[in-house]
């Protein structure tokens, strides 16, 4: 065998040096999962829906006729005028307008956008507690794991929306109703995060037990590897996958959840309406005919909630080995 | 006591074996939760797992534990490079206890010299990571490399050295059949530049027709190299191939060690004997073969005396009630009654 020098053999390894984060994050979207969700159709149309309307919460600002917060615009000759293409319709107000002359179409995007940042940040909350302390617990075992789920126990034993009533509850005293409406946001976050991180923990603590046994974290211990480091870079990645699939559903879950509170009037105030609170306003008028008051933010609601969960749906079977 | 050991360890010079393993002994605990055994009243439940193994491993020599499964000679292997704390005794390995905390210090320059190649290819190389990377993390973890680019030649070298492609470094694990992938992991186990390498079972999970071709590297390695390797399998061809001196281990304990061609020629212990006339051999002599008979008992409830007498045809009333102790025998040591009183 020709003796090779350093040089030589990093010519020819020219390739393995370059693995960074990008070739990570390619490996994710490898092309076997993107063939598998280009094959269904479902699938692409779901993500198109899902895309539409987070961009449409997104550009907010830049593309909705109307600013709802801007009080001094509203006229309330405008108040409860059907859509646009019905008789008595304003051209101006393509899906109507509320009992105080908000355009339907401004609030739903300004809405979703309230809505999915809610969902989105106490999903994040959520995971990240979890996440954190299922590797703890199943790695650690022993008293630190029996500790921290039967945490988990008692906490499944109270349904999300009651944790959620009491956090809010508990900051309404606290803080009082005044202040209250700027830190609504983030106790909605909080109490939605809060009672959904049992099944990130468990979910997560089931794959790390799994994980902390096989050879290769053996090898990363025999070396003298941190665990915290041999958590973070070994086992992380390797529970990471029934994760993705949690959050997405969890997703609808807190929309639908914050949606809930929000028209049970615990959520977000009208002065800030998400989807929930459009419904709650729109749920007075059902009755009298102004039925598009809350039809259009519902409908935006559940094909959302529809959108994501069958993405959830893909997700699960295309990270699942066996159903490949 | 541990003190007055290592300093005659010390002071024996480099003719003092590279490894060496005292009264090693390992008990489980495998009680029913703590909840269960309270409102049960259940005992407590300890499985013995390994008890009172004495060996010791020169330098570039291959020694190797056999034995059946639930013998507890992975456990041992846990113990020697100090996975798994022991009960009983220890492992001092170039006269540094793996556990005597006065150690602690030379105990991590100790690790880099130690390494170990694992049974199951494909759960001893994280899924999610590049050969590359894989082979890299000894090298990033001892700090033996200063820049990238010497990291990449160290592990192309590596990659090399196993009989793979350099290039080969870009790849997942699961593009990698076994063989490949027991190559990877060996090269991983050399990263670090070790002497000694605790291989546990490294081709019972392989092909026939790829074990050769790892056994073979192996060898060539240790030549190579200049390495010590504890061998752990349940294969006599295997390591007949490998071993220059063996170890029987019985229910956690060492019934009989002998250099290679003496246990092979003249078997001592009964269960040695037992096993060998279980090996099919290709000259089909029509000589009548034994089939090992029995299974290895429960380790939780072992029998009194020697563990083996219940399967044992030389067993009498001594064998059942005492426990035999290790014996010189010809180059080696049998713990077996009937061998040290010339019944057999």
């Amino acid at each position: 065998m020709p003796v090779e020098t350093n040089e030589t053999v990093a010519a020819r390894v020219g390739v393995a040096p370059r693995i960074g984060v990008a070739g990570r994050l390619g490996a994710v979207f490898d092309s076997d999962l993107l063939h598998s969700f280009l094959r269904s159709k479902v699938t692409v149309l779901a993500a198109v829906v899902t895309l539409v309307i987070m961009a449409g919460a997104l550009l907010a600002p830049l593309i909705a006729p109307h600013d709802p917060f801007d009080v001094a615009s509203l006229q309330l000759l405008d108040s409860n005028l059907p859509p646009a293409w019905m008789e008595g319709g304003d051209p101006r107000f393509l899906l109507g307008t509320d009992d105080q002359g908000r355009d339907i179409f401004s609030t739903i995007l300004y809405g979703s956008r309230l809505s999915l940042s809610v969902g989105f940040l106490s999903v994040v909350f959520a995971a990240v507690l979890g996440i954190a302390l299922g590797l703890v617990a199943g790695y650690a075992g022993g008293s630190t794991d029996s500790v921290i789920m039967r945490i988990a126990d008692i906490q499944l034993t109270f349904p999300a929306i009651l944790i959620a009533l009491l956090i809010d509850g508990t900051a309404r005293a606290l803080f009082g109703e005044q202040r209250n409406e700027q830190l609504v946001f983030w106790v909605l976050v909080l109490s939605i995060g809060l009672s959904f991180w049992v099944q990130y923990a468990r979910t997560v603590r089931g794959s790390t037990l799994v994980e902390k046994n096989k050879d290769y974290v053996l090898a990363a211990r025999l070396i003298g590897i941190h665990p915290v480091k041999i958590l973070f870079r070994h086992v992380l990645p390797n529970v990471m996958g029934p994760v993705l699939v949690i959050a997405t559903i969890n997703l609808v879950l807190a929309i639908i959840l914050e949606a809930t509170l929000s028209f049970l009037g615990v959520g977000l105030p009208p002065t800030q309406p998400s989807l929930g609170t459009l419904i709650q306003i729109g749920n007075r008028y059902l009755f009298s005919g102004e039925w598009w008051i809350a039809i259009f933010p519902g409908i935006t609601l559940a094909s959302l909630a529809l959108a994501i969960n069958l993405l959830g749906d893909w997700l699960r079977d295309a990270l699942n080995p066996k159903l490949r | 006591m541990t003190e007055t050991l290592v300093g005659t360890a010390a002071a024996a010079g480099p003719a003092r074996p590279l490894v060496q393993v005292e009264n090693l002994g390992r008990v489980f605990d495998v009680s029913p939760p703590w909840l269960n055994r309270v409102i049960e009243r259940l005992p407590q439940r300890l499985l013995r797992a390994v008890a009172g193994v004495n060996f010791t491993i020169d330098r570039c020599e291959t020694f190797a534990l056999v034995g059946e499964s639930g013998s507890g000679k992975s456990t041992v292997a846990k113990m020697v490079v100090g996975l798994i704390p022991p009960t009983t005794g220890q492992v001092i390995i170039d006269g540094v206890s793996m556990t005597n905390p006065a150690h602690d210090g030379q105990r991590r320059a100790l690790r880099r010299r130690i390494q170990m190649v694992f049974q199951d290819p494909y759960a001893s190389l994280n899924p999610r990571w590049r050969a590359f990377d894989i082979i890299a993390e000894p090298i990033r973890a001892f700090s033996l490399a200063d820049s990238r680019q010497e990291i990449a030649a160290r592990v192309g070298e590596l990659l090399t050295l196993v009989g793979l492609d350099p290039a080969d470094g870009a790849k997942y694990p699961h593009e990698f059949s076994g063989g490949q992938r027991q190559r990877i992991a060996i090269a991983r186990a050399l990263a670090s530049e070790p002497e000694f390498i605790v291989c546990d079972e490294p081709t019972s999970a392989l092909d026939v027709s790829v074990q050769a071709q790892i056994l073979n590297l192996m060898r060539d390695l240790q030549d190579r190299l200049g390495l010590t390797y504890l061998f752990i399998s349940h294969n006599l061809a295997v390591v007949r191939h490998m071993a220059n001196r063996i170890g029987v281990m019985y229910l956690g304990r060492l019934v009989e060690v002998a250099p290679s061609r003496d246990l092979f020629r003249a078997p001592r212990h009964p269960y040695t004997r037992m096993l060998l006339d279980a090996v099919p051999d290709l000259e089909m002599t029509g000589r009548q073969r034994k089939a090992v008979e029995g299974e290895i008992p429960n380790p939780i409830d072992p029998p009194a005396g020697c563990a083996f007498h219940p399967r044992c045809p030389f067993a009498n009333d001594r064998c059942r009630a005492e426990r035999p102790e290790p014996v010189a025998a010809g180059a080696g040591e049998v713990a077996c009654h009937a061998v040290a009183e010339g019944r057999i």
